[in-house]
């Protein structure tokens, strides 16, 4: 027993060395806070994902960087090699997995919620105008439903776009939503209880990756087997963020 | 920037907005006024280079050289030119690749293309799986200003052949008569005296290259538009300068740039178009003529 | 995978909204290329909605604007010149941007003007549509432009022409209904014509700017952007798309050069002005 776990072991560390030569990019989107942002007072990427990849990096002895890309083309852009990774708020769907692999969740299973402004009718999510950031789940789901969906390049104009009456109402994960919330005095509310979606965010890899999707994934397992995963997403996340358990 | 922002949240008025406005991203919204004047700085000249090389091509004798010439100066008469800028680059880039592919790493088996992937040999990855980050933003420039320079490269060419085709035929077979070779006469005389006839149009086509440079947004450069979006938008207290959505105020900033900038390559071609006509045979010239007269 | 008769009846009206066809677009793997060339091929419908409208009604507005900058009038003129230069001298990419996040600012339960005795509600959900907000943009924009060129033209109608009329006895009116309108709409024609090429080439900005789109109802060049971001491979949508946008071309030419022919029509034939191609390009 003790000598396949050493041999275990030895061919972990010979990947690792094999990949230790490579700079490992990870593509994010920078616009999504507190999952990923630009902290405007240093300028650099910012966020749970952030912490949560500098940290696989070093426990899978990788250089990583990081590089900001807009959500649009941020599967086509792995695709074609300008980066290895992608840590942007992903949820793993089965539609992605067709065309990238994913890593073990980081996030698990999240809920999604209508936010509107306050006095919205809740008829408005069967009925109404909602909008969601393009080529996410969430517009994927809207665009399923029966309600009109209206379609934004960035998530932060989504929200915008419920304030300024362009929409009824906002669908987006909810811990996304919730500062803008809880900042609003009042002004937005949310609709309907949360709704499931998703299988959890995970890391996106290109399909032919697998040595990297594997160093990745075991680099995951180690931080949810120590708990210091657990630790991050209460940091970045607040104190009601289901943890792993 | 400054040692009391240390703490913006405590600041208020004038020392809040001097904090906020030198944050890290503001300065970089600062220096992306920079890559969109680089990029006009480069555009300009290799536009101007592609140029005459397409409407001497459109003039060649030699036919398939004019159809290459000819083909190209049309080209972006009927295609939208955001089209050649979202096309250009993604296509240079896996030109590039499978070029490098085929001559670098002749060895290997398997497909460029595995289902939704595209795969290339590490060494032909550009650039290099390595390289730093500003070597990848260097790389993302050229090919936007490469997509800059074809595009323009075909309107510069449109007008060059146009001013070559002005300058008087008399004065062509005039030098021709005495003795003069083809590639001499259009040095000596068609070459100095086109470029009356060029700088209208060349005018306009700088204040359109200008007033093109915001589709750099749209070929993932972080440039003023992306910046002006990406501050101006709502900022939750997970941000350092919390605030509501000032994106018009952005905006406006952007827009007063770009007038400015048009307002003053205005002025400056009027002098020039002014210095240029001196004692030509041309009408602006008579003018000046008359009104010195 | 839709066989190709199934993409032509699920997409080609899917730009005017999914109860026109299908759902959702067609995915990932699933793209066929007959799904290309017929969603890109229903976006055109906005791309010409876009050019047309805007086009008839900025030539309006653009023949008042260069009346007004080539009046006497300072308080006609400084106004005029000074929208002319505000929309020809910024990007009309941020000018999308500007207008739209303008356009947001108003309430949206409606402006109400107090008429005295009645109060008239305005209603203004509208206004960030695509089809109306960003109509409103190419219609001012193109207005500027094309006031520039027809201002152009009023300069350059032959005095002798005026002066013939003076001559005749015709009144104000006449003489600029008779001789100074048709001599500038003639000389204004050709590049007219570039104006409107290049205007139908501007409509493919409309989507890739600040307004959303709905349902995912969007122009050609939105569609050709979802097909080359999904499948990965630019070769075939932007292709498609360039081909569709030539052919546009070569109508919107073989129209106007329709009427440069009547406009023309009692000039011998040398002296008429043969129409050429030289569009004006981005804005």
């Amino acid at each position: 027993m003790k000598t396949l776990l050493l041999s275990a072991a030895v061919i972990a560390m010979a990947a690792t060395g094999a990949l230790a030569q490579q700079v490992v990019r990870i593509g994010s989107e920078g616009a999504y806070p507190p999952y990923n942002f630009i902290n405007d007072a240093t300028g650099e990427l910012d966020g749970y994902e952030r912490a949560l990849g500098d940290e696989l990096c070093r426990r899978a002895n990788l250089t990583c960087e990081w590089i900001i890309n807009d959500w649009d083309s941020i599967i086509p852009n792995l695709v074609a090699g300008n980066y290895d990774a992608i840590m942007a708020g992903m949820s793993i769907t089965e539609a992605r997995a067709q065309i990238i692999s994913f890593t073990q969740n980081y996030i698990l299973p999240e809920n999604s919620a209508y936010l509107a402004l306050a006095g919205t009718d809740a008829g408005v999510v069967a009925s109404g105008v909602i909008s969601a950031q393009s080529n996410t789940i969430q517009a994927g789901y809207i665009a399923d439903s029966s309600a009109t969906l209206v379609e934004f390049p960035t998530p932060e104009e989504t929200i915008a776009a419920v304030r300024n009456g362009e929409v009824d109402a906002v669908f987006a994960d909810q811990s996304y939503l919730e500062p803008f919330q809880a900042e609003s005095n009042g002004e937005l509310v949310f609709l309907t209880d949360p709704i499931p979606l998703g299988g959890g965010v995970g890391m996106g890899l290109r399909q032919s990756d697998t040595a990297l999707r594997e160093a990745f994934d075991a680099a995951i397992a180690s931080m949810k087997a120590d708990g210091t995963i657990n630790a991050l997403l209460t940091e970045w996340f607040g104190p009601e963020q289901p943890l792993y358990q | 920037m400054f040692a009391y922002c240390a703490d913006p949240s405590t600041l208020t008025g004038w020392w809040w907005f001097s904090c906020y406005l030198t944050s890290a991203t503001h300065i970089d919204f600062y220096q992306s006024f920079g890559v969109v004047l680089l990029l006009l700085a480069l555009a300009a000249p290799s536009a101007l280079a592609l140029g005459m090389a397409g409407a001497m091509a459109a003039r060649a004798r030699f036919w398939p050289l004019a159809l290459v010439g000819r083909g190209y100066v049309n080209m972006v008469r009927g295609i939208p030119d955001i089209i050649f800028f979202l096309f250009v680059p993604i296509a240079l880039d896996q030109a590039i690749e499978v070029i490098f592919h085929y001559s670098l790493c002749p060895g290997w088996t398997e497909d460029i293309w595995q289902g939704n992937d595209f795969r290339v040999c590490e060494e032909a990855r550009t650039p290099a799986p390595g390289a730093p980050v500003w070597v990848r933003q260097t790389y993302g420039f050229i090919l936007a200003l490469i997509a800059f320079a074809l595009v323009f490269g075909a309107f510069v060419a449109n007008t060059l052949k146009g001013a070559m085709d002005a300058v008087p035929h008399a004065q062509v077979e005039t030098a021709e008569a005495y003795g003069m070779t083809r590639a001499q006469a259009f040095r000596r005389v068609v070459l100095p005296q086109m470029w009356i006839y060029a700088l209208p149009g060349l005018s306009n086509l700088w204040m359109i290259l200008t007033k093109a440079t915001p589709l750099l947004f749209l070929l993932g450069i972080q440039d003023i538009v992306y910046w002006a979006r990406e501050l101006g938008g709502q900022k939750t207290g997970h941000f350092t300068y919390p605030h509501p959505d000032w994106r018009l105020w952005y905006f406006l900033v952007v827009l007063a740039f770009y007038l400015t900038m048009t307002w003053g390559s205005q002025k400056f071609f009027d002098r020039l178009m002014l210095r240029v006509n001196r004692g030509q045979a041309t009408a602006g010239g008579e003018a000046q003529r008359r009104a010195a007269a | 995978m839709n066989t190709c008769t199934e993409s032509f009846q699920t997409l080609i009206l899917r730009s005017l909204g999914r109860e026109y066809g299908a759902q959702q677009l067609p995915r990932g793997l699933d793209i066929t290329f007959c799904d290309q060339v017929f969603l890109i091929a229903s976006g055109l419908v906005w791309n010409i909605y876009f050019a047309a409208l805007a086009l008839l009604a900025g030539f309006g507005l653009a023949v008042l604007l260069a009346l007004a900058k080539g009046s006497p009038l300072g308080w006609l003129r400084k106004p005029a010149e000074a929208f002319i230069f505000l929309f020809r001298g910024s990007p009309l990419f941020v000018q999308f941007f500007f207008v739209y996040e303008t356009l947001v600012l108003l309430p949206r339960e409606g402006l109400t003007l107090s008429l005295g005795l009645i109060d008239l509600t305005l209603d203004t959900q509208w206004t960030t549509r695509a089809w109306a907000g960003a109509l409103f943009v190419l219609f001012l924009n193109t207005s500027a432009y094309s006031a520039e060129i027809f201002f152009g033209a009023l300069k350059a109608v032959p005095k002798g022409d005026i002066e013939a009329a003076d001559a005749y006895g015709l009144s104000g009116g006449q003489k600029f209904r008779r001789i100074t309108w048709p001599t500038m709409l003639r000389l204004a024609w050709p590049s007219y014509t570039n104006e409107a090429i290049f205007l139908l080439h501007a409509t493919t900005l409309v989507f890739f700017s600040a307004f959303p789109t709905r349902q995912q109802m969007g122009d050609a060049l939105y569609y050709a952007r979802y097909f080359a971001d999904q499948t990965f491979n630019p070769f075939i949508a932007y292709p498609i798309v360039a081909a569709y946008f030539v052919l546009l071309t070569l109508v919107v030419i073989g129209l106007f050069g329709i009427i440069n022919r009547r406009l023309n029509r009692h000039l011998p034939r040398a002296a008429r002005a043969r129409l050429r191609f030289r569009p004006q390009y981005i804005r």
